[in-house]
């Protein structure tokens, strides 16, 4: 049997007694990369961050995380002080967070790699260079001695990355790392995620907003709303045939840069505080599908035929030709099929 | 013929920037001489990466940043001097929208006294009428009415900015210079802001200087474009053509770098490299040192902004028709 590298069953998260995250299940194969999308506040970060222990004390986590079949959910710090770094690293959209301003990145690099690889002296030195350069930062024996405020924030962006390789983790959980950068530069880190993977085989975790960006580097996604997964399944399934609202809903908000202009297509409304959930399937008051018995029983995620698992009353039709814009003014053309074409 | 509502002339603005923790004052030209016209009801659209200059360009165009060079034509007058009497006078008809509403509102007070405060300070509504003129501002922009006696901090980032520009919209302006008003949001919430804004805009006959460096809002929400690099404006037409066949070879870059659902990043061009520091500008064409296509001229000769085709410019050396109308 082949086993997962990392399982996150029945995971839980509360903040002073308010739920925000209502049972997390998913799967991470060895080398697998996986998409983690959906708006703001819909809990990709706090799954990774409870998974890891990050979360500060006023959180309560139940659920299991487990890694090579090994629980590190409640462990002590010592276990898990095994597992952040080592075996799996994980990134910021904010380099700030993980860069120290008044340290020269060389010595952080050669910090991270004396904890987790023992090496120091010349040899962390010149992993540190290998390193450096491996995440395309040019020049890298000279920009060691440079502060992390010398760095533009791409380039911040490829030293958290450089580090968080120190470790040679088997899984990279990348939170939205390329949403504070330019397009341009968006699509230099992406394609270096891509690189990185097929050159270490490590897994991935892409969480992004941006579903565009996800599925440039992921094989499967997850779409998360409101604390739960409420859509997963590979990415062609996810592009071709949206079943969720919300998956669909996402789709079409992203706006086109080819074909005809036209009005934009939101989905209306706010993601829930998580304090004050509707009743039933928490997206119902958005949802352009929602039917009565959405209001009162909350769907449960639910594995189909094609492989995916899906949480909704009342699904998408099975074939693209079925979906009804949910905007009157666009036409029916459902984009997916023509990018993949 | 109608005339522009608004009209910059060859607008130069440097900055003197401190290089390196220790370094000496270096002169940055922020912004190194734009020309550039917005129609009573049109929308410009600015596109670019950080540093380009659309910010500052922004602050230019309402007179919050005064010149050092050229000038700004509002309403067919010259932009009066920042912190006037003229220029607080004509900032009724000139609103500004950024990125940050949190920033841009006082966390003290209510979202229905913020938008209501314009009113009363440029005295444009008789007191007894202005909490109905509130109302309706903030059913204009999709804000609950009993959002009204709500703080900043209570709401969510898009009504934040539905706010905003419920108070950019109370002095009935002619012009909104927005800068970056959506980049916070998630997509989905982007869209509805952007629909809204564009309903109002219509409705009222706004015009508009959208800034972003996100092209796929920018070609759905402007008719005309203009891509900036460095400070300069080097590709400008409508926005039904300049993103499916730009012509400069940086705009070329930045659609390629846009990414499409579905399709994989394998095969399209990534433009190399980070844009460059202002305070050393690339000699000849800014670009030469990233563009693909580059030749010999582009290292030394600084390329013209020149028109190369109906309603389109460019200012490149090897865009075909440059050299036809350098002769016209
Ligand atoms: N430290 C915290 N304390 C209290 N609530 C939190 C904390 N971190 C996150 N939350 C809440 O948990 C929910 C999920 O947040 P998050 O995982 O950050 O969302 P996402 O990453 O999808 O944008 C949100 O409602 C957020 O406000
Ligand atoms: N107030 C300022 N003082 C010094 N330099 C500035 C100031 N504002 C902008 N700059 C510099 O001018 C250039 C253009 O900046 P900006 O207009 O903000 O670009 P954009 O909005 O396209 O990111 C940058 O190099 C920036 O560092
Ligand atoms: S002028 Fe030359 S360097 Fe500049 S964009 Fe055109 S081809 Fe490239
Ligand atoms: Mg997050
Ligand atoms: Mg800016």
């Amino acid at each position: 049997m082949v086993s997962n590298l990392v399982e996150l069953r029945g995971l839980k998260v509360a903040f002073d007694g308010v739920q925000v995250l209502h049972g997390i299940d998913l799967e991470i194969g060895r080398g697998e990369a996986i998409g983690l999308v959906g708006e703001s506040g819909c809990g990709k970060s706090v799954t990774w961050l409870a998974a890891l222990g990050l979360l500060p004390g006023k959180a309560t986590v139940t659920g299991s995380v487990r890694v090579d079949g090994q629980e590190i959910l409640g462990q002590p710090r010592n276990v898990l002080e095994g597992v952040r770094g080592k075996r799996i690293a994980m990134i910021f959209q904010d380099p700030s967070s993980s860069l120290n301003p008044v340290l020269r990145v060389g010595r952080q690099i050669t910090e991270a790699l004396a904890i987790h690889r023992g090496l120091h002296g010349q040899a962390a030195k010149a992993e540190a260079l290998r390193l450096l350069d491996m995440v395309g930062i040019p020049d890298a024996r000279r920009r060691l001695e440079l502060f992390p405020h010398e760095f533009s924030g791409g380039q911040c962006q490829r030293v958290m990355i450089a580090m968080a390789l120190a470790g040679e983790p088997d899984l990279l959980v990348a939170d939205e790392p390329t949403t504070a950068l330019d397009a341009t530069i968006q699509a230099q880190i992406l394609d270096l995620l891509i690189g990185l993977r097929s050159e270490t085989g490590m897994a991935m975790i892409f969480i992004s907003h941006d579903l565009g960006a996800v599925s440039q580097v992921c094989e499967r996604a997850c779409v998360m709303y409101a604390g739960q997964v409420v859509e997963q399944g590979s990415i062609q399934a996810l592009f071709d045939n949206p079943r969720h609202p919300y998956t669909r809903g996402l789709f079409d908000a992203i706006p086109r840069i080819d074909g005809p202009r036209q009005r934009l297509v939101p989905i209306p409304g706010t993601v829930p505080h998580p304090s004050d959930l509707p009743e039933g399937c928490a997206f119902s008051p958005r949802c352009s599908h929602v039917a009565i018995d959405c209001r009162t029983r909350r769907p449960e995620l639910t594995a189909m035929d094609d492989g995916r698992r899906l949480s909704c009353h009342h699904p998408l039709g099975h074939h693209p030709e079925a979906h009804h814009p949910v905007d009157s003014t666009r036409p029916v053309e459902p984009r997916a099929l023509e990018a993949l074409s | 013929m109608t005339s522009p509502l608004i009209e910059a002339r060859g607008l130069v603005r440097t900055y003197e920037v401190r290089q390196g923790m220790f370094g000496r004052m270096t002169p940055v030209r922020a912004v190194d001489g734009i020309d550039l016209k917005v129609m009573p009801g049109e929308t410009l659209g600015v596109v670019g990466e950080s540093g380009s200059g659309k910010s500052t360009l922004g602050r230019m165009l309402l007179g919050i940043d005064p010149p050092q060079d050229g000038q700004v034509i509002f309403d067919g007058k010259p932009m009066p001097k920042l912190g006037t009497r003229e220029w607080r006078a004509l900032r009724a008809k000139m609103q500004f929208v950024y990125q940050d509403p949190l920033a841009a509102l006082d966390r003290r007070l209510t979202i229905a006294e913020q938008i209501g405060e314009p009113l009363a300070i440029h005295g444009l509504v008789p007191k007894q009428f202005q909490a109905a003129r509130v109302a309706e501002l903030m059913s204009a922009v999709g804000l609950r009415p009993d959002q009204a006696g709500r703080y900043p901090h209570e709401l969510s980032g898009g009504q934040r900015q539905r706010a905003v520009i419920a108070r950019a919209l109370a002095s009935r302006p002619k012009l909104l210079v927005c800068d970056e008003p959506v980049s916070a949001l998630d997509v989905s919430i982007q869209a509805q802001v952007v629909n809204m804004l564009r309903d109002l805009q219509e409705e009222n006959r706004i015009a508009m200087v959208f800034i972003s460096h996100d092209l796929k809002v920018v070609r759905n929400v402007a008719d005309r474009v203009a891509v900036m690099y460095l400070g300069r404006i080097v590709e400008e037409a409508s926005s039904d053509v300049i993103f499916s066949t730009p012509l400069h070879p940086y705009t070329k870059a930045l659609v390629s770098s846009v990414p499409v659902p579905g399709k994989l990043l394998k095969g399209r061009v990534i433009l190399q490299g980070e844009p460059p520091n202002p305070a050393r500008r690339p000699s000849g064409c800014a670009f030469h040192p990233r563009c693909p296509i580059a030749a010999d001229i582009c290292r030394t000769q600084v390329p013209q902004l020149l028109s190369v085709a109906d309603g389109r410019t460019a200012a490149c050396h090897m865009v075909a028709g440059v050299d036809q109308s350098v002769a016209a």
